[in-house]
């Protein structure tokens, strides 16, 4: 699908990005407005923003990819991408918008008191955002490739070109504007397209996807529309681990994470996560179709291994002529608004913490914060463009059960038990990092062993996060002294509604 | 922040001080109202049971949603591996089971989030009822 159209549409993405956040700029003053927009979002736009944040090259093109390919099964991952916001609005919103920190390391220092657990903390988040940039780049450089033929590693760099300057001059203000407009782009990008690809289909007579005459690499079609039916022989362990990973995860990624302070208070942090809910529920309903519609509209994708592809390749395909070719331009730019969004959101979100912690001893304030951004975009570009061929949504994945096995029981565990003392949260995040850290190592060097051991390596969560949680414990409940001493106000700050007047201690630096 | 349910504990006036009292029959304990508000801030035993009433509620309500959750989303796949109606049913073209992953689960997740944002405030509005009054 290559044609001049879909360039256009990727320049003018690109372009009104820049725009919308130059109108942003204007309100960049402080070093506040750049971390979390000075805490002023409402919910309606703030929720937007965090859509668009959230719903990345994995969601936009992965997920149609991987239904297309494998089946029903593949249907969990936005169903688990969806519900890890409501464990996060359950048992994290509000009380993570209450403890008044800008980052992940922030929550762990003030809830702890202890600069040990503040570097885990940190180093984690790196890992965390680094894994998930990644693949963005990499998704981006196969749009690219599939509009105008480019070389892969050129969509990289055009996507961490356009982001470093928006955070490099407007920071959390002026990507809120940029990823409130990029959500609403990318569902009309992607709805628009598929009501009128299913209009094709109810009029030509065309069988359903699920019939057993239609093979698409091989798999019938009953067989591919039935779960718990795909390859590796351990179908019901795969399926819970990746619950358990997404559910889990989504609270500890580092870019959803620093949304949630940009909130007023804990009472719109909710407010805002039920809106998000909703937002995504509204999104996800639409990529499978293009995954089923693939089975009969374009099944040579499966057999070269192009199913992510299959949302840029379908209109052009079953819509002849100009209306197919704009419509396939429409889903390029929502693919290149995904990369440009979910990276703008990981970039601010990991040079907050290298700011805070690496850059911030070497300049002061915003620079320090911009010095960041450059780290921050130019280290997993390095890796987009020299470990290529790993899947997007695969390493997507593979973030979603790191942060499961780290943030999630730090947060959880920091939240709602009195008991947690900071040995104990590091060593259970150091527990849960090294194990699915290996896991994630072994997957990107495709050394995954054959058996039920491979099917744990390349969907670890369902191991790594019991481990990560019992040793979280058990070292807490054995080092009683080290319990923080502000240990009530910190649970007053965290769990009351702002309107009461409390003592809720000194707010972290 | 600014609610409709703010409004009590203004004519309390300066803030209150921790009041030793030896005896409740002493004039002390008439003079001197307290609010639940500095028994937190004083961090008395007072102080904590109100904190862990709160906890415990938000608490509880957090484990009954995530019960749902896990009942409901965690109890699909095992009936879809036991329950083969599921998949021989076609519902537009499609099996039953593929309709339910794809579409009909997400107005379900939200329903539990809306039912849990309205009970989380409700628990919330308690709390601020309690501890302010005298």
């Amino acid at each position: 699908m290559r044609s001049g159209y879909g360039v256009t549409a990727i320049v003018i993405v690109s372009l009104a990005t820049l725009a919308i956040g130059a109108y942003g700029w204007r309100f960049s003053r402080t070093t506040s407005d750049f971390f979390v927009a000075s805490r002023s979002v409402r919910p309606a736009l703030n929720a937007s923003a965090i859509g668009g944040e959230y719903l990345s090259a994995a969601s936009f093109l992965g997920v149609a990819g991987l239904v297309l390919a494998f089946g029903a099964d593949m249907l969990w991952y936005p169903v688990g991408w969806t519900a890890g916001y409501l464990v996060l609005l359950v048992l994290v919103a509000a009380p993570l918008r209450r403890s008044g920190a800008y980052t992940l390391p922030d929550f762990a220092e003030a809830r702890l008191e202890s600069r040990a657990v503040r570097s885990t903390s940190s180093v984690l988040v790196v890992a965390v955002g680094w894994l998930y940039l990644m693949p963005q780049f990499q998704g981006a450089g196969l749009s690219l490739g599939t509009v105008a033929g480019t070389d892969p590693w050129v969509g990289g760099v055009v996507v961490g070109i356009v982001v470093l300057v928006n955070v490099f001059f407007g920071g959390m203000r002026s990507i809120t504007f940029v990823q409130a407009f990029q959500y609403w782009l990318k569902l009309t990008a992607i709805l628009v397209p598929a009501l009128f690809l299913l209009q094709v289909w109810l009029g030509d007579g065309a069988p359903s996807p699920a019939d057993p005459s239609v093979a698409a690499g091989g798999i019938p079609g009953d067989v591919w529309a039935n779960p718990l039916t795909s390859g590796n022989g351990y179908p019901l362990y795969t399926t819970y681990s990746l619950i358990i990973a997404t559910f889990l995860g989504t609270m500890g990624l580092p870019h959803v994470v620093v949304r949630f302070y940009t909130n007023p208070d804990g009472r719109t942090a909710r407010r805002t996560t039920l809106v998000v809910l909703g937002l995504l529920g509204l999104f996800y309903v639409v990529p499978p179709v293009y995954g089923a519609l693939g089975r009969l509209y374009a099944p040579d994708l499966v057999a070269s291994g192009a199913t992510d592809t299959v949302v840029l390749e379908l209109p052009s395909r079953m819509l002849p002529g100009l209306g197919g070719d704009l419509l396939s331009a429409l889903t390029a730019a929502g693919a290149f608004a995904a990369f440009l969004s979910t990276s703008s959101g990981l970039t601010v979100a990991v040079a907050g913490v290298l700011s805070q912690d690496v850059t911030g001893r070497l300049f002061s304030g915003v620079r320090a914060f911009q010095a960041a951004a450059v780290v921050a975009v130019a280290v997993p570009l390095l890796m987009a463009v020299s470990a290529e061929g790993v899947g997007v949504a695969r390493a997507v994945g593979l973030a979603f059960a790191l942060a499961a096995s780290t943030f999630c029981p730090l947060l959880v565990l920091g939240i709602w038990w009195r008991r947690l003392t900071d040995v104990g949260a590091i060593s259970g995040m150091l527990a849960g990092g090294a194990l699915a850290g290996t896991a994630v190592v072994v997957v990107l060097v495709d050394g995954t062993p054959p058996g039920l051991l491979g099917a744990v390596v390349s969907q670890p969560a369902a191991v790594t996060v019991p481990i990560a949680f019992c040793v979280m414990v058990l070292v807490s409940l054995a080092t009683p002294s080290r319990l923080p001493a502000n240990l009530s106000r910190t649970m007053v700050r965290l769990h009351t509604p702002e309107s009461v007047d409390l003592d809720r201690g000194p707010l972290p630096p | 922040m600014t609610g409709p349910e703010d409004t009590a504990s203004h004519d309390l006036g300066a803030p209150t001080e921790r009041v030793r009292v030896t005896s409740p029959r002493t004039d002390a304990m008439r003079q001197r109202r307290t609010t639940a508000a500095s028994e937190i801030d004083a961090q008395t035993d007072l102080g904590e049971v109100y904190m862990t009433s709160l906890l415990r509620a938000q608490g509880r309500l957090a484990v009954q949603v995530l019960g749902v959750v896990v009942v409901v989303v965690g109890g699909l796949p095992l009936a879809l591996r036991l329950e083969s109606g599921l998949t021989t049913t076609m519902v537009l073209g499609m099996p039953l089971s593929w309709v339910v992953l794809a579409f009909g689960i997400y107005p379900v997740l939200w329903g539990l989030a809306w039912y849990y944002v309205r009970a989380a405030e409700r628990n919330e509005r308690d709390f601020v009822d309690v501890v302010e009054r005298d």
